[in-house]
This record gives C-alpha cells, sequence and structure tokens, in this order.
C-alpha cells in the first residue's frame, strides 16, 4: 500500500506582477523525513515554503495536508521557525513559551520543551537579552510547542557559530528520532547532507534535482577528486594511467576507485604526505546542473 | 469559533509590554500631568490677573513701585495686573500690540485712558474700571456672587480636554503604531502561523487598550484631583461609561492605522494627520464657540468631540446618562463603523 504523503503541492505557482517566484510546481514529502529545500537567494525556496504554511495564497494550484486540502485545524498540526521574526516584547523566555503554548488546544509540556532545547539557564531572561544561539533555540521551542507532526525550520542555522550549529543540529536529530516530519531550508550544504532524508534543489521558481544527498552527488558529479602539489608528481613521475588537470601549482585527479588510484601513484613512487581528497557535495551538484555557484 | 484562552493570553501578553516598558508607562502617566498641572501654574488660582492695565508715567514696569503709580480709585480692582510705563508713547505702544488691554493717565480726576478698540478685552475692562468707579455697578456685581453656582475654573473646563487627549493619543498609537511595527518585524506573521484568529487578535489588542488607558486615567484622576481638588457634578459610574465608550472608539480608530502597511514612518504621518486636526478641533483646549461653520460641522465629525463633551456635561453641568445619551449614541456609531473598515482592511502580511 503506497502511504500518503504528509504535504502535497500540485501544480502550484506565485506570481509576484511579472516576477515568477513559484512555477508551476509538484511536490510530494513522505511522513517522517527530514526534507531539505536547497537553493541560491531568489530560488522561490521562502515564497514556496511559505505557501505550504498557508501564510501567503498561491496564484495557482493547491496544498493537501495528509491527502485533504488545508483547512483551519492544520495550524494545530504544524510548528514554524522562521528565519527572521521579532518575539513579543518585554517577556521573559518563559512567559513567551506559556503565552504560545496558550494559542493550542494541544501542546508540550514547558518543562519538557525547555529541557529539549537547553533553555533552562534563560527561563526568566527577556526575550532581547539572550544570545543568537539561545534564540533560534527559543524559536525552534516556539514552533515545537504544539508537539506539531510537521515542522518548518527555515533557515536553522543562519549566523551561528559551529558549537551552536552543532547543538541546533543535535536538537533536529532528536525530533527527528521522534518520528516528526521536517521541511527544512538552508544555505549551508553541511547542513543540508547532515539532517536531510531527501533534498530538492530549486532554481528560478522550479524543483531541479530531487533526491538522497549521496544519490544526488553520484548522480550529478563525477566523484571524488585527489589533489596533489605539482612538484609531488616529480620528474619522470607524471607520466601516470590517470586524468588529471593543474590549476594554480595543484594537479587533480578525478578517481571512481579510490584504492587502485592510491596503489598507482604509491607504485610510481609519488610522496603523498602532502595529498589531500576533495568530495563532491550538494554545491558541486548545483554547480553542475545550474553552471553557477549556489550563494551567486 | 473564538477562543477566550487566546484572547486572554494575547491580552495578557500585551498589558506586560505595556506595564514593563517604565520609561513609555512612565511618560504616559507623567505627560498629561506635566500639561495640566503647567496649566494650573499659569491660568489657576484665585490670584489670578486677567486683565493688564497701563499706567503712565510711571518709573517702575511692575512690582512693588507700581503700587505708587495706580490712581487710587482704580487700585483695588481685582483680575487686574498694573504695569507701568515712563511716557505715554511707550503705553500708546503697547496697546497697539496688544500688550496691554487698556491704557491710563495718572492724574487728578477725570482719569485719561485710551482702549485699543480692535482688542476685546479692552471693552471688558472699560467696563469693569467704569463699574468700579460707579457705587451702583458694584451693587450689581456683589449680587451676582451671591446667586452664581460653583464657579467652573478653566483647570476645570481643560482637565477632560487632557485626560481626553490623553486616550487619543494613547489609543491611536498604542494600537495603530504598535501593529504596523509587529507587522514589519514578523511577530504578526509568527502569530499568523498558529490558530490565532484575526478578531481575536485585534479584539485582544482593543481590550488591552481599554484596560491599560482605563489604569492610567485612574492613577491621573486621582493624582490630579488630589492637587487641584476636581469637582464632578455628575455620576462618576456615568463619567466611566462616557469614557470607556470614547476610548473604545478612539481605539478602533487606531485599528484602521493598524490594518495594513509596515512603514512606521507612514503610520506616524498618518496618526499625526489624525490627531493634530483632532486635538484642535474638538476642543481639548479652547471652545469652538462662534467659530465657522465649516469647522464646527468639521468638528462634529471626530470621536473626541463627542467624548469631550460628554465628560464636560457629567463634570461640570450634573448632567445624566440620558442628557448625553446623543454623544453616546455617535460615539457607538463610529465604533461600529471603524471596526467595520480596521476588520475588513486587516492583513497579517506585509
Amino acid at each position: 500500500m503506497v502511504k500518503t504523503p504528509i504535504i502535497e503541492a500540485i501544480g502550484v505557482s506565485k506570481q509576484y506582477g511579472l516576477v515568477t517566484a513559484v512555477d508551476n510546481l509538484d511536490l510530494s514529502v513522505p511522513k517522517g523525513i527530514c526534507f531539505g529545500l536547497l537553493g541560491p537567494n531568489g530560488a522561490g525556496k521562502t515564497t514556496l515554503i511559505e505557501m505550504i504554511e498557508d501564510i501567503i495564497s498561491p496564484t495557482t494550484g493547491e496544498f493537501r495536508y495528509q491527502g485533504k486540502p488545508l483547512s483551519a485545524s492544520f495550524r494545530e498540526k504544524i510548528g514554524i521557525m522562521f528565519q527572521q521574526t521579532s518575539l513579543l516584547g518585554f517577556m521573559t523566555v518563559y512567559e513567551t513559551l506559556s503565552t504560545f503554548q496558550a494559542l493550542y488546544h494541544q501542546s508540550y509540556d514547558i518543562e519538557q520543551l525547555i529541557q529539549l532545547c537547553h533553555l533552562d539557564d534563560i527561563r526568566k531572561q527577556f526575550n532581547d537579552k539572550i544570545s543568537g544561539g539561545q534564540r533560534q533555540r527559543l524559536l525552534l521551542a516556539l514552533a515545537l510547542i504544539n508537539q506539531p507532526e510537521l515542522l518548518f525550520l527555515d533557515e536553522p542555522s543562519t549566523g551561528l557559530d559551529p558549537q551552536a550549529r552543532r547543538n541546533m543540529w543535535d536538537i533536529v536529530h532528536r525530533i527527528k528520532r521522534e518520528g516528526k516530519t521536517i521541511i527544512l531550508t538552508t544555505h549551508y550544504m553541511e547542513e543540508a547532507q547532515h539532517l536531510c532524508d531527501i533534498v530538492a534543489i530549486m532554481d528560478k521558481g522550479k524543483i531541479i534535482a530531487m533526491g538522497h544527498p549521496e544519490e544526488l552527488i553520484r548522480r550529478y558529479t563525477s566523484g571524488t577528486k585527489i589533489v596533489l602539489p605539482t612538484e609531488a608528481l616529480g620528474e619522470g613521475k607524471g607520466d601516470l594511467s590517470l586524468e588529471k588537470s593543474s590549476v594554480e601549482g595543484h594537479m587533480t585527479i578525478p578517481v571512481e576507485d579510490m584504492n587502485a588510484a592510491i596503489e598507482t601513484l604509491l607504485a610510481k613512487g609519488i610522496d603523498l604526505t602532502r595529498m589531500s581528497v576533495q568530495n563532491p557535495t550538494l554545491e558541486t551538484v548545483f554547480l553542475n546542473l545550474t553552471g553557477r555557484q549556489l550563494r551567486d | 469559533m473564538m477562543n477566550f484562552s487566546r484572547m486572554w493570553a494575547i491580552f495578557v501578553s500585551r498589558n506586560r509590554e505595556f506595564f514593563r516598558d517604565k520609561a513609555a508607562f512612565g511618560w504616559n502617566l507623567l505627560f498629561p500631568f506635566l500639561i495640566i498641572a503647567g496649566f494650573a501654574i499659569i491660568f489657576g488660582g484665585d490670584e489670578r490677573k486677567e486683565f493688564k492695565v497701563g499706567v503712565f508715567p510711571c518709573p517702575s514696569t511692575q512690582g512693588t513701585e507700581i503700587d505708587r503709580c495706580v490712581p487710587p480709585q482704580i487700585e483695588l480692582i481685582k483680575q487686574v495686573q498694573y504695569i507701568g510705563f515712563p511716557t505715554q508713547a511707550e503705553g500708546i505702544n503697547k496697546l497697539k500690540h496688544h500688550k496691554v488691554d487698556l491704557l491710563i493717565e495718572r492724574g487728578k480726576a477725570p482719569l485719561h485712558y485710551w482702549v485699543n478698540d480692535t482688542a476685546p478685552k479692552g471693552y471688558v475692562v472699560e467696563k469693569m474700571i467704569q463699574g468700579a468707579l460707579n457705587q451702583r455697578t458694584d451693587d450689581v456685581m456683589v449680587r451676582q456672587e451671591v446667586v452664581s453656582t460653583r464657579p467652573i475654573r478653566y483647570i476645570d473646563w481643560l482637565f477632560p480636554g487632557i485626560i481626553g487627549m490623553n486616550i487619543m493619543f494613547s489609543a491611536l498609537y498604542g494600537v495603530g503604531f504598535v501593529v504596523v511595527r509587529y507587522r514589519k518585524n514578523g511577530v504578526l506573521k509568527r502569530l499568523k502561523a498558529t490558530p490565532l484568529t484575526a478578531f481575536e487578535y485585534l479584539s485582544a489588542q482593543m481590550l488591552s487598550r481599554l484596560f491599560v488607558i482605563a489604569f492610567s486615567l485612574t492613577i491621573l484622576w486621582i493624582g490630579c484631583d488630589l492637587i487641584f481638588d476636581f469637582h464632578v457634578e455628575g455620576s462618576y459610574i456615568d463619567l466611566a461609561i462616557v469614557f470607556m465608550v470614547g476610548n473604545l472608539s478612539l481605539t478602533s480608530l487606531g485599528l484602521i492605522i493598524a490594518s495594513r502597511g509596515t512603514s512606521e514612518e507612514f503610520a506616524n504621518g498618518l496618526l499625526n494627520f489624525i490627531s493634530w486636526p483632532m486635538m484642535f478641533l474638538s476642543e481639548v483646549w479652547f471652545s469652538l464657540e462662534g467659530a465657522p461653520r465649516w469647522v464646527t460641522m468639521v468638528s462634529e465629525m471626530l470621536p473626541l468631540t463627542h467624548l469631550l463633551s460628554g465628560v464636560r456635561k457629567i463634570m461640570n453641568d450634573g448632567a445624566a446618562l440620558v442628557d448625553v445619551q446623543v454623544e453616546l449614541a455617535v460615539l457607538c456609531g463610529f465604533t461600529l463603523v471603524f471596526l467595520s473598515v480596521g476588520a475588513s482592511l486587516f492583513s497579517w502580511n506585509k
């Protein structure tokens, strides 16, 4: 039996005057996964996600939640962490959580949520007196307050230092383990590869590729590359049976079979001390698909 | 379906914001108090000198020296402040520029005096001095004091105006400006993502504003009453009802400004555009008695006019609710119209 997707977009478009932000897009997100939406600025990610969230209406097309058109009860079932949101002024972290808790019929226990999102130390602090990482964790807690089936995270770790980002990822992993469906947008390829089960790459209002991150990398890139300083190849050692290209004093060798490539290099007596390995990323996928960088 | 717990949550959060923003809260109370205190100092008290009379030749302009210049026939007249001038030319010049209301030459009777025909006060002070010199007129004035009821001081008339003005600014800015700011910084968008409805949100905003205005009004009233000893001829309950209905209509007007837009500058401009004419045309500071017809017509179209009319009738004239039913009906009508327009225009999004 085919499982009903938790959310579907059917022929969805959004026009702003002459600009088409989202162009006749179909999408289906299975339940219980972390679905990543990637793309450069202006690709239509936020427009698409805000249409799914029912914050803005599509110009054409429709969305379905668990096979049915969106209804008033949809907002009870979803949690949203917006990219840019101010919080209610002159309220402590705890008061903010309890205010939002009162807006829903079903809610998380605030104490449990405080533990989950590591907010215990700042529960009595005012919203405007907390750090960027603490603020992101509070926004995540607000998104979780109603125990949503479907969670939207819009650039959850933007502006966070590596430590705070790791912290955020740990929390998202724990939420995933509870069986929640997560729709995530991000600029960070590492984040998408680390958290997402399925990634959709958007460009100019359309989804241009979709699949598991590893699968996309396999499908749209030519594999791993070995990088060596040109002098390491030395005189008479450059006659390799491997395809190679030279850029700024470095030799790049694309490899299909890493073990065989290393054996070949060692057999030629090449010093591998300064060797580095370049793995293709989703960035490479986007570059190969569009000829542009994701952050252009 | 309306949910009271959601409304209550927003109501409480807005109240917290108001009471915890100590600078804004303090200013909300202090500003009207300062205005009232200022006016009380300038115009208040029994020693108020309503008219200014120049005397020449007199070496000193004011102070105790002037007492020696004032002709004995008129020195006991109250409400007149005497100002001395060394020469007639200087006195005439001041009279011409309305710096004094009448000019008298020292000397033997009959006293010579000059009046500026274009100055309304000049006529009054002329009659007053003539009256003071005439024993029979003096009798008439005494009789008038005996039959008159409690006098309405300017401060008694002004106080409701200042309170009304405070309600107007607090209602318009507290709802209009704040909601536009919330829309701009994304708070509204965050709330839209919850089950909270626009009706619940706007009702909570309005009720919160009603509550905080009622609270600050009570504090202000008690404070001012302790200092200036206001007298309310009518019932305090009637007064509270009129204030509440007026408050509601002004808050609803704030909702129209709050309904759209993200530009705080534009909202501020719009609020100024509404509040300043309302302040001057709703008899906050001065009566529009005798103003051109079109001015009074514009005034009638402003909710603050009806709020102040109702409050002054109760406070100064002892009117009951039935006597201010027209004002109440007009204010309720304004509220319905403003609410309908505000609710139909409202948008959560930018």
